[in-house]
């Protein structure tokens, strides 16, 4: 016997639709049984996962600032994907964009202008795009494969940030701890609203994607990006180049990864630590697929995995359930999200051997 | 040797009313066919017509819905290729499944449904092949082999297995002249053998030429029966098609005017291994002309549409002329603005984006030469209404039947894709127009239509250039006719002074000048 998926004669809309959704509730299903197994009363569990970070008004701000780096991040990773151009890391860009972004705060403390915010966010977003302009670069010259040239660059990342502030950005009065020196008030992102913490990160989100869904929407460059991303060969017949998609939508991507960085520093964190992002990078890509790599629906999908992480937060210290948890359902939500996606474009058949189709 | 079918006087296979489903569409409609021992009959009908659904379900790739099917005059279900191999069914397919990287015997043995040694395949398939006049190396490796070859080796595998029938899809599409005449010998022997073929074709003339009989397909049912010889070409086209085909006129295309393409020794390296490069060409194409450039696929017609297009352009400018300009260094979309217009081959992924909406895809072609009409404001807003309308045009000027108002290009058939793609060009009314391959796949009508556009065009004082496999299509539309071979390009010659021996002649390689005529 073998398993063959055959294509669909057609893909019916409504299950395109209701796809995200289902896949949302077959992670929640799975998700009840694994904590029925860990011992614990499923109902109770789910509801402070999911329902009881809703509850309050903190920890609606809390959902905004962990909603809004995986918004703006899977936001730019829609277009990169689109483009079919597989950015797989933005946890590298985010973080060197919050380095460079934090090069005034850290470097030059007495420096208070009013123009220090706005430049750390311009830097920010140059040093995420410079960052994923390395895969871009060795991708159009070597044609490497930007999946493992930019995963590979996560890491490195991640141990130039470590070096960092055990090193040369150490907090000279901060007791051997490795962190660099609190921001001023000057490099802080202000809060949105005075009810809670939720900072502009959120509000710069919501901006990106919209914009993001209107350029694909409504835009000759929106086209260039979906017609390159379904077939290359059909976008040089328009003109249109295919090594340059790479770099804008490489730099593009990275620029908002860069700006979610220090967005999240100046704004959540205040200052460098050694870990600055528990894994935002990797999580957008969920959000993007679970959005349809639909800019708005990134909006959505940003919100319902950033409530995860809250949701891992309190079954951790209500049940003392490990935080890994967390990993857990949203590994199960990709992998929801994308075996819906394929059973949506086709059906799987069992052939058994000797039986031809159509028999019976 | 099928002496028991020889001496039944039965036949060897009946189709009795058999029909195919898909959901609610009947592919095949109660079809009845027959198969003597020893002839050649051929299965004729356009794309679409239910011919391959028929073929698969003799060869056990699909089962019939109802009916039945009678092997010397036993019933018989046809579970799988294998069951259809041991009942005495060999099939060559129009699209060959060979591996590039291995030989000749290796390719013979994959498809073997017994385990045999290779040196023993070898020695039979080059002792078959030297018995039926299809000379062949068994350790030649494929990538190597002609087109040509390559299907030599497909119908030797077939012979292994000592079939009783063998069926053949469209096998001379590939071929030049001179080749078909020799597959047409073999088909031969294997009749006096007592075998019997079935041959899957559109071209009249072939059929008339070598089969016995002929049963025509129709919208999955069948439309007459007959002996092919004592037809006419238009009888024939009559049952296949349904009615009158127009007749494409080439008439009034004898003013000629300035030359508004030109390759002025055009060269080009492949772009790939299996690639081929584009050597020296030279050629000029007047207002009122019609080029047409024959040739046997694979002999770099695809790299000459990508150079003459600016797809990929080259690094001498002045080698590609348009309207007088040197654009050889251009992309497309500059060759697009001088007032050229391109159609290539491929249409699903290439000419057009199959995902896409019709206004999608014109915007996919128009978006630069049109940006005033198409495009507003310093962001490159779409006008969608001013698109929409312009691809309504398209599809009521080229007669485009769809389902909806903007269906996706992939919803479209061959023939009703290709006359929008073509109609997407003429619409600009190009004073350059680049087709390669401009009827491939397409059904009788959509093609004498788009050939007929062709013509219009030229007539109506645009430089034509056509890139055809197909000899009856070149006949149709050229005044004047080149050959390309290997990425060599023949002089170009009236059509009315070449004949089709000697343009297979020239698609075999052999040239109308000598190479060091232009050796420099």
């Amino acid at each position: 016997m073998r398993i063959e998926l055959e294509r669909r004669g057609g893909v019916s809309p409504l299950f395109s639709i209701l796809s995200p959704i289902i896949a949302l509730a077959l992670t929640v299903v799975v998700g009840a049984i694994m904590f029925a197994m860990l011992g614990k009363n499923p109902a109770s569990a789910l509801y402070s996962f999911f329902i009881e970070p809703l509850l309050e008004t903190w920890s609606l701000h809390e959902l905004a600032i962990k909603a809004a780096p995986l918004i703006l991040i899977g936001a730019g990773l829609t277009i990169c994907y689109r483009s079919n151009n597989w950015n797989i890391g933005a946890e590298g860009q985010f973080i060197i964009g919050a380095i460079a972004g934090s090069i005034l705060p850290v470097l030059f403390p007495e420096w208070t202008s009013p123009v220090v915010l706005p430049l750390m966010l311009l830097m920010g977003m140059a040093g995420g795009a410079l960052y994923a302009g390395i895969p871009a670069l060795l991708k159009t010259r070597f044609n490497t494969n930007e999946i493992l040239t930019s995963l590979m660059l996560v890491y490195i990342a991640q141990l130039f940030l470590d070096w960092l502030v055990r090193g040369p950005w150490r907090d000279p009065g901060g007791f051997n701890f490795p962190v660099t020196r609190d921001f001023g008030a000057n490099a802080i992102l202000p809060e949105v609203i005075s009810s809670g913490r939720a900072n502009y990160g959120f509000v710069f989100a919501i901006v990106a994607a919209v914009a993001l869904w209107f350029l694909m929407r409504y835009t000759l460059k929106g086209f260039e990006i979906a017609v390159l991303g379904q077939s290359e060969r059909a976008g040089r017949f328009a003109g249109f180049s295919a090594r340059r998609m790479i770099w804008f939508s490489m730099l593009l991507s990275g620029a908002l990864a860069g700006l979610a960085g220090i967005s999240e520093v100046s704004g959540a964190i205040g200052k460098l630590q050694p870990v600055i992002s528990p894994g935002y990078g990797f999580t957008a890509i969920i959000v993007a697929f679970l959005g349809r790599l639909n800019p708005l629906g990134v909006i959505i999908s940003g919100l319902v995995l950033g409530l995860t992480y809250l949701g891992g937060e309190a079954v951790q210290v209500s049940l003392g359930i490990s935080d890994k948890v967390v990993r857990v359902f949203q590994g199960l939500l990709l992998f929801f999200v994308l075996s819906c996606d394929t059973l949506i474009h086709y059906k799987i058949r069992l052939i058994m051997p000797g039986t031809a189709e159509g028999r019976g | 040797m099928p002496s028991s079918a020889e001496s039944g006087a039965g036949l060897l296979l009946a189709v009795e009313n058999v029909t195919k489903l898909f959901g609610s569409f009947a592919a095949c409609n109660g079809i009845n066919l027959d198969i003597r021992p020893g002839e050649i009959h051929a299965l004729l009908g356009e794309n679409g017509a239910g011919k391959s659904t028929l073929v698969k379900m003799l060869f056990g790739v699909l089962a019939p819905t109802s009916g039945e099917i009678r092997w010397q005059g036993q019933p018989v279900r046809i579970g799988s290729p294998g069951a259809a191999r041991k009942l005495g069914i060999g099939m060559v397919f129009q699209h060959f499944s060979l591996f590039e990287a291995l030989t000749v015997a290796e390719n013979i043995a994959l498809s073997l449904d017994d385990k045999v040694p290779l040196s023993d395949i070898a020695a039979r398939a080059s002792e078959l092949s030297h018995a039926y006049g299809l000379p062949l190396d068994p350790n030649a490796h494929v990538a190597d082999l002609s087109v040509g070859e390559r299907q030599r080796i497909e119908i030797v595998r077939a012979l292994l297995q000592n079939p009783k029938l063998i069926i053949l899809d469209e096998p001379t599409s590939v071929l030049t002249p001179q080749e078909a005449d020799r597959l047409f010998e073999t088909l031969f022997k294997l009749r006096a053998e007592g075998r019997s073929v079935l041959y899957i074709s559109h071209r009249l003339e072939e059929v008339q030429r070598i089969c016995d009989r002929a049963t025509v397909l129709r919208h999955g049912k069948v439309t007459g029966a007959c002996d092919p010889k004592q037809e006419t070409p238009a009888s024939l086209a009559r049952m296949m098609v349904g009615g009158e085909v127009a007749h494409v006129s080439a008439a009034g295309t004898t003013t000629r005017g300035d030359v508004l393409l030109e390759a002025r020794h055009l060269s080009a390296a492949a772009r790939t291994p299996f690639a081929v490069s584009l050597k020296n060409i030279c050629l000029k194409v007047r207002a009122g002309e019609v080029l047409a450039i024959a040739g046997v696929a694979g002999n770099g017609q695809g790299e000459l549409f990508d150079a003459l297009s600016g797809e990929y352009p080259v690094d001498i400018d002045d080698t590609v002329q348009i309207r007088g300009k040197a654009v050889g260094r251009s992309g497309i979309n500059a060759r697009r603005v001088l007032g050229a217009g391109f159609v290539p081959e491929e249409r699903h992924g290439h000419a057009a984006v199959s995902a896409l909406p019709l206004s999608d895809n014109l915007v996919l072609a128009r978006y630069f030469s049109d940006r005033k009409a198409f495009l507003s404001g310093p962001l490159g807003l779409i006008r969608s209404a001013a698109v929409k309308a312009a691809a309504k045009r398209i599809c009521e000027t080229m007669d485009v039947r769809k389902s909806g108002e903007d269906p996706a290009a992939g919803s479209l058939s061959g023939g009703n894709l290709q006359k929008f793609i073509v109609g997407r060009e003429l619409d600009r009314q190009p004073s350059v127009l680049i087709v390669n391959q401009p009827t491939w796949g397409v059904d009788a009508g959509a093609a004498s239509r788009i050939r007929q556009a062709l013509v219009d065009l030229a007539k109506s004082g645009s430089a034509v250039l056509v890139i055809s496999q197909d000899l009856d299509e070149i006949f149709e539309v050229a005044t004047e006719i080149s050959v390309i071979n290997e990425g060599r390009l023949s002089d170009a010659y009236p059509a009315g002074e070449l004949s089709r021996e000697k343009i297979g002649l020239l698609m075999g390689g052999l040239h109308g000048k000598t190479e060091a005529a232009h050796a420099h």
